[in-house]
């Protein structure tokens, strides 16, 4: 199969996967797929807006397709049994390839100094990968509503996300689509998917994301608001708060809750500071449905997220989920943004289980990794010659619509 | 005529009828009781929250982002402290998203001194909320000002703060809405009665869109020797005092802000050309206080204009308002003091 061989962006996420459910998984990898800011016909501050209609209807086709034989090299029990079509596997593997390699280039990009600060989510790609390949993603209150934490450009990439798009967040320039060189890098905005501003104030997401999940409750049949945030942050009244209002008797409301557990808040161990052991376990005094996971796990974190998502579309109430992930890189720059030993990769065992089940050969997803990592390297020395925004423009926005000093 | 709480009243239920407002909450909004003030009585789309106030702003930003109009309430400002980063948030999302984002939502509280409210009753809130840009924050000192201002809050694209004077809350204004019924109507129309209220349903009257523009000043009294700005529960008494100083001789044209950001700077130069004389008058604690402000940029651009050093007569620097009556008279500006400040300015040499 020649994946990407009919997207329309760079992430693939928007056209047809190729072949038909039943066909057989590609073992070669095909050319990778041209990113934006590589082909001048596809360079642009902003992917294409995906179909969400499309996407939720393929991703569907393809999880309830009689999965592919597992391949002989499976062996000795060790090697994981897919549930998932091995095209849709491929597929999430793409994007958690596509999403390291942006990462650990905005990380070149500090050390570099092509950029002041960063912070991302290397480590929590099996989790996030699936998260947003099960949104339905467009503008208005039909559609799910993303109140995210600074480690979400995996959520964001199956949607579509233009890897340029947070290069030029990274280096602050005028054409940064998400702030215009106001906001760090990884604090992304996208109206057209209802992505709302990331902010560097810890929780108060859960604040936000509970109007609108009223709105949602009020106007629309079957989308969500999703909140992530880290384990630290639940120590904030804010999570609290989430909990009280999501919860309220006869207006519970459909929100999707996820905490994403490192273990870390910034440089201070959670077990030194948090008695709870399990956090999701917080949701079930308000009578929420809740349930802790494995977020290092492609499947387990593809499964639960339908399910959670099925029961807040459909029930219209809240769902709390603690994913278990890790920080490959630690917090930020700020404490270095070396790999960390011990951090678990989520990618590296993964590629483990697809290489055993022979879904991908080790050379092929090598090949894809430095295919990635080229495309992101040639973006970032683009980047470098664009210019910084104007000092002139810096009360622009103050108010919507604005420009110039207003007062 | 309409109290102030009455024509909040109204222009709330115009908004859920003409300006597309969906949602009107906070704590003690909805029925039974309507709003500690009664401000929220009978609308159909108000609604009770837990007692959260950063919960209530959060819900009113998501509500916003949703596209949502919406109005949030925070039972008195003193309690709006602990939401200050969420309002310096609602404030930046636009300018943060370079423009893509905005917040079309409504916060009104009430604020400052009058009602004897103790020290967690009776905080003014103009002087914090100046300081966060991004929003719009008006404070009017009539019924009518009120009802046309918060139309306008709700028809704007941004965060709007509306500050209600609690001690204005029930002073009638003197001029009528246009269709608003006599008093003795319009209380039986729309004021909830005591006792059970589980059947009453208000019956509105047909109150047009009288709108007043937010950023335009409103000149009370016309003089020529003094100027002074204010808004809020001291407009009144400043025009009181504008009154009686008339009767010494001294001309003094009273000027009412009404919209704080983004304010009617040339209202002000205008005037202050004219008598080259200033005091700024508020109740909120006088260091930096948004009066000071508004002195920095009249020496700023005014200097050679002035004949008289430009004056604030502000709240006390102290921790709270006391509860005991000559502690709450002596921490906010008041007629007298007010008057006496006027009067000096007036005479002092140039």
């Amino acid at each position: 199969m020649k994946r990407g061989s009919t997207t329309k962006n760079a992430s693939g996420s928007q056209g047809r996967l190729s072949g038909n459910a039943s066909s057989s998984a590609s073992k070669k990898i095909p050319p990778a797929m041209i990113a934006s800011g590589l082909n001048g016909k596809k360079q642009g501050l902003r992917a294409e807006k995906p179909s969400a209609l499309t996407r939720s209807s393929e991703v569907n086709r393809m999880v309830h397709a009689p999965t592919k034989a597992v391949s002989p090299l499976v062996k000795n029990g060790l090697a994981k049994k897919f549930r998932l079509d091995p095209e849709l596997l491929v597929k999430i593997h793409d994007h958690m390839v596509k999403t390291r390699a942006l990462e650990e280039r905005m990380i070149k990009m500090f050390k570099q100094s092509d950029g002041y600060f960063w912070l991302g989510g290397p480590g929590e790609e099996a989790f996030a990968i699936p998260l947003g390949m099960n949104g339905k993603v467009g503008q208005g209150v039909q559609y799910d509503f993303w109140h995210l934490h600074y480690r979400s450009s995996g959520i964001l990439m199956p949607m579509g996300l233009d890897p340029m798009g947070c290069i030029r967040q990274m280096k602050n320039v005028v054409a940064d689509p998400h702030s215009g060189g106001r906001n760090f890098a990884n604090h992304l905005s996208i109206r057209e998917w209802n992505v709302v501003p990331i902010t560097s104030t810890i929780e108060t997401q859960y604040l936000t994301s509970i109007g609108s999940a009223i709105a949602q409750k009020q106007e629309a049949k079957d989308s969500l608001t999703v909140v992530t945030g880290g384990d630290a942050g639940t120590a904030e009244g804010d999570f609290a708060s989430a909990l009280v209002w999501s919860s309220r008797p006869g207006n519970e409301l459909p929100l999707f809750m996820i905490v994403t557990n490192n273990s870390w808040g910034i440089s201070t161990a959670s077990c030194t500071q948090h008695g709870d052991k399990i956090i999701a376990d917080r949701g079930k005094a308000f009578g929420i449905k809740t349930r802790q996971i494995n977020g290092l796990d492609v499947e387990e974190s593809w499964f639960a997220i339908r399910e959670a998502m099925d029961y807040v579309r459909t029930e219209r109430k809240p769902f709390l989920m603690e994913a278990t992930v890790s920080r490959m890189y630690g917090h930020s720059s700020a404490t270095g943004a070396n790999l960390v030993a011990g951090e678990a990769d989520p990618i590296a065992t993964f590629e483990e289980q697809l290489a055993a089940a022979d879904i991908m050969t080790p050379k092929e997803m090598s090949d894809l990794r430095e295919e990635y990592n080229a495309q992101m390297m040639e973006m970032a020395k683009r980047v470098k010659e664009e210019p910084m925004p104007d000092p002139s423009t810096i009360y622009d926005y103050t108010y919507y619509g604005q420009k110039g000093r207003y007062w | 005529m309409a109290t102030m709480v009455q024509a909040l009243r109204m222009a709330l239920h115009y908004g859920e009828e003409n300006l597309g407002v969906k949602n009107i909450f906070g704590e003690d909004v909805g029925p039974p009781l309507g709003g500690v003030f009664t401000a929220t009585q009978g609308l159909k789309t108000s609604w009770n929250s837990p007692l959260d106030e950063r919960g209530i702003i959060g819900a009113a930003m998501g509500l916003a982002f949703a596209g949502s109009r919406c109005v949030a309430e925070i039972q008195f400002a003193d309690y709006i402290y602990n939401t200050i980063d969420l309002l310096k948030l609602a404030g930046n999302q636009c300018w943060a998203s370079n423009g893509m984002w905005n917040l079309p939502m409504t916060v009104m509280t009430p604020v400052g001194s009058g009602i004897r409210g103790s020290i967690y009753h009776s905080h003014s809130f103009d002087a914090t909320m100046t300081h966060i840009p991004g929003w719009k924050i008006v404070m009017p000192s009539t019924p009518a000002d009120a009802y046309g201002l918060l139309l306008s809050c709700l028809r704007d694209e941004n965060p709007t703060m509306f500050l209600i004077p609690k001690a204005l809350t029930r002073v009638r204004g003197e001029e009528l809405l246009p269709g608003e019924p006599e008093e003795k109507e319009l209380k039986a129309m729309i004021d909830a009665p005591l006792g059970d209220r589980s059947q009453w349903k208000a019956r509105w009257p047909e109150i047009g869109d009288y709108s007043i523009p937010l950023s335009q000043a409103k000149i009370c009294r016309s003089g020529n020797h003094v100027t002074v700005v204010s808004y809020g529960r001291t407009m009144p008494l400043c025009n009181q005092a504008a009154d009686a100083l008339a009767q010494e001789g001294i001309s003094v044209e009273t000027i009412d802000l009404r919209t704080l950001w983004p304010y009617d700077w040339s209202a002000i130069v205008s005037s202050i050309k004219k008598t080259g004389r200033v005091l700024y008058v508020n109740e909120d604690t006088e260091v930096t206080n948004f009066g000071e402000h508004l002195i920095r940029r009249t020496v700023d651009e005014l200097f050679y204009e002035l004949e008289a050093r430009p004056r604030l007569l502000a709240g006390a620097f102290t921790p709270g308002v006391g509860l005991a009556d000559p502690l709450e008279m002596a921490s906010v500006p008041q007629l007298g003091s007010i008057t006496e400040a006027i009067r000096e300015l007036a005479h002092e040499r140039a």
